[in-house]
């Protein structure tokens, strides 16, 4: 138990001087979600087997087991401290070499460090990978040097610190500081964090509440999985500066180790003192509750999200009350993003300076993206907001994979908007993604290479945002099911010209008519690519053909008999066998059987098969 | 079949007199029956005196809720836009093929219940399959091939 902030100072000290005397090695296991799912459970109980065998004492090397470390593609990942020694995609055989190698005898494991795919380079050091290098991980450094299961961790690397010295500041100084840091909601909305508050502040109710959304996809489930500390102690600050002494964490229910690193967080955080009544001797009483949420991207919304707490059905309410003058149960609320809330110990530690010092002119501070599909490099990276999209794809990102060209960025969301070649050097922030037709949204920036089709993934995304509408306002609910339908007709070669028009015309009813963002900002898709892929709309519908050649009602797979040597590979993999032909005789396929899977296209080892 | 409601009684005392328990409740009944029984929401129903109408308006709204029984086994097959980019939907309509079943249903011996997700949140090791709550990354049809094999060569060997 803590009792005061000369206690808690006292206590990080010893872990610190406990660290810095240490000259062992520590084996730093990435134990988050992803790493796990690639099998990094087992190759961490496997080390510990391994030094268990040797003998080896705790001086000589220890296990930490962390949250994920980002870079989640290379997975099962491992970084050796103190020299930060990188090792990538481990299997379990790997384990005995890695003890007796690089921990007994101090040598690097060629095959286990990180080549780089553009450069063809291998890399030992983390610092040095380019997927790291023009990072700035203010909030994700430390998942890489705390067991998220462990509070002693968090508080030696300074964890708790800023509460500290929050309790001792008058409530609407930290406001000011907030405000002045210049930091934005990172929900999504860009709203200015420290104006929330003060609202909040400035409502009389003897009951108000914080809530935590941490019920987005990557971004939340990694600092919650990593980091939940970091976000308790941003919630304990935001409730003594409004006044609120209960709080909500909101995690979705399909995410077992996120709610489960946060009920040991809050528990610990309550034996230590740091949770409860009279927080570090400063009179200040405060409890958390895990509310576990659903999966629904409509429960993303604030309202929707205050409606599932209360137990009933994610659909959001019109806003001209704001949350922080009623929002749950009808008390003033203030609810903010995991991200955001992970910010706060930062501002209040460092200073508001400090934080507006990092960032472009309106955003300020660091955002972590999720940045996936046709780059080398995939993950979760954190970059100063202002960085450009050139930088994030192709230096962290690095490149396409297979030196495909790029065709499109689509940032945001399923209700972002893709953004084409020619705006690369757009500047990562909430103004400039606004103006190019895109939003901040999820922090999600998936990429595109020329095998995609853009009117097929405007499509997707119409079909998902279609599913995910919670079907109360007619424009969302009705509108994105015509826009489906005209898409489909599109990708079937049943398109017409008009069907542009209509498509615009629907959008905009969409946009300007529904109540909450999910609507709004639904057409964006359709809209953006209408926008910059407007020619591959009319390649679909005047000559019935997908460029990209994903379209299967506009494509055919024919055998050139010419290069077929008859391997009959492609028959035997074929799932509807449509494809005949004698051993070492040329093959042909049955177009009225083929259901145009592909397979046989990705099969061939003479590239025999054409797409057309 | 009789559904034995004992469980389900004792998960609504630990939720009587509580604000906003709904949705949690629910939870923990699908965790012990697998779906949420008619049975189960009757009694919720008199028990805690909501109408059946508001406990099948919360069912019905979030896709994580089942009314049937399900499979032995849950193959979740991720749909998210990472995952669509490089190729889920393909995985999606393979195991559809394969399986002969639709999303949503259950093969007729029982075995798999096939089902779609809008975002695992595992988005780095894209294309995603769960089953059971194994997460596998990185999938191709190859892969849940052997999967869908090894799941059932362990069934066939219990």
């Amino acid at each position: 138990m803590i009792k005061n902030s000369q206690q808690l100072n006292a206590f990080a000290k010893e872990i610190q001087t406990k660290k810095e005397k240490y000259k062992g090695k520590t084996i730093a296991i990435c134990n988050g979600s992803s790493c796990r799912a690639l099998g990094a459970d087992k190759i961490t109980q496997l080390i510990r087997d391994e030094i268990k065998k040797h003998n080896l004492d705790v001086d000589v090397v220890n296990v930490l087991t962390t949250g994920c470390h980002g870079f989640c593609e290379r997975g099962p990942l491992m970084i050796i401290q103190p020299e930060e020694i990188f090792y990538q995609k481990i299997k379990p055989e790997d384990v005995p070499e890695i003890i007796t190698e690089t921990i007994i005898d101090d040598r690097i494991i060629d095959k286990l460090i990180y080549n780089d795919p553009k450069t063809k380079k291998k890399i030992v050091y983390k610092p040095d990978i380019s997927f790291y290098k023009k990072q700035m991980r203010l909030l994700f450094e430390s998942n890489e040097h705390i067991n998220p299961k462990k509070i002693d961790d968090y508080i030696g690397i300074g964890g708790y610190s800023a509460l500290a010295k929050a309790l001792t500041m008058e409530p609407e100084a930290i406001i000011e500081e907030i405000l002045k840091a210049g930091l934005r909601g990172r929900g999504g909305g860009g709203f200015l964090t420290g104006w929330k508050w003060k609202f909040c502040r400035n409502e009389k109710n003897d009951t108000k509440y914080v809530i935590c959304n941490a019920a987005g996809a990557f971004i939340a489930r990694s600092i919650s999985e990593g980091n939940p500390h970091s976000v308790i102690e941003g919630m304990i600050i935001g409730a003594y500066a409004i006044g609120a002494y209960k709080g909500y964490i909101y995690v979705r229910h399909g995410y077992p180790l996120a709610i489960e690193n946060f009920n040991l967080a809050i528990e610990s955080a309550k034996e230590f003192g740091i949770l409860g009544q009279n927080i570090l001797e400063s009179g200040f009483d405060f409890e958390i509750v895990i509310s576990r949420g659903c999966g629904e991207f409509i429960a993303g919304e604030s309202s929707a999200l205050i409606a599932s707490i209360e137990g009933k059905a994610a659909i959001p309410r019109p806003k001209h009350i704001h949350a922080t003058e009623k929002g749950l149960w009808n008390r003033p609320t203030l609810l903010n993003n995991i991200e955001t809330w992970a910010n706060i110990p930062f501002i209040i530690n460092r200073g508001a300076d400090c934080y507006a010092s990092v960032g472009s002119e309106k955003s300020k501070g660091t955002k972590i993206f999720s940045l996936v599909g046709k780059v080398n490099s995939t993950g979760l990276i954190e970059v100063p907001m202002g960085i450009t999209l050139r930088e994030v794809i192709f230096d962290i990102g690095g490149g396409m994979i297979n030196g495909k060209k790029f065709k499109a960025v689509q940032i945001g969301g399923p209700s972002g908007g893709l953004v084409p070649e020619s705006l690369l050097d757009l500047h990562l922030d909430f103004d400039s993604l606004k103006e190019a037709g895109t939003i901040m949204g999820s922090s999600e920036m998936i990429v595109f290479d020329e095998d995609n089709c853009m009117v097929d993934t405007a499509k997707f995304f119409i079909k998902y945002l279609m599913d995910e509408s919670c079907g109360k306002c007619t424009p969302c609910r009705e509108g994105l099911v015509q826009m489906h339908d005209i898409l489909c007709q599109i990708t079937d070669g049943k398109g017409r010209e008009e069907h542009l028009d209509m498509l615009q015309e629907l959008a905009w009813g969409i946009a300007n008519t529904s109540l909450c963002q999910l609507g709004k900002s639904a057409p964006n898709p359709v809209l953006s690519t209408l926008k910059y892929f407007k020619d591959e709309y009319e390649t679909h519908i005047r000559d019935k053909k997908c460029p990209a050649g994903v379209c299967k009602a506009l494509i055919e797979y024919i055998i050139d008999s010419e290069k077929c040597i008859g391997c009959t590979l492609c028959a035997k993999r074929c799932p509807v066998n449509a494809i005949s032909g004698e051993k070492k005789n040329p093959h042909e396929i049955d177009p009225m059987i083929c259901i145009k899977c592909g397979i046989c296209y990705e099969v061939c080892p003479v590239n025999a098969v054409e797409r057309k | 079949m009789k559904v034995n409601l004992s469980d389900t009684r004792k998960i609504i005392q630990q939720y009587r007199n509580k604000k906003g328990t709904l949705i949690p409740l629910l939870q923990e009944i699908q965790a012990i029956y697998g779906y949420v029984p008619k049975e189960s929401i009757e009694l919720i129903s008199k028990e805690l005196l909501i109408y059946p109408v508001k406990i099948y308006g919360i069912l019905t709204f979030y896709t994580q809720f089942y009314l049937t029984p399900r499979g032995k086994h849950t193959i979740i097959v991720c749909q998210g836009t990472a995952c669509h980019v490089m190729g889920g939907k393909d995985i999606l309509d393979y195991l559809s093929n394969k399986l002969g079943i639709s999303e949503g249903e259950t093969t007729k011996e029982g075995m798999f219940s096939l089902e779609r997700a809008a975002c695992l949140g595992c988005c780095g090791m894209a294309p995603v399959v769960v089953i059971d709550n194994n997460f596998y990354g990185m999938c191709d049809i190859q892969k849940v091939d052997a999967l869908v094999k090894e799941y059932r060569s362990k069934e066939a060997n219990r």
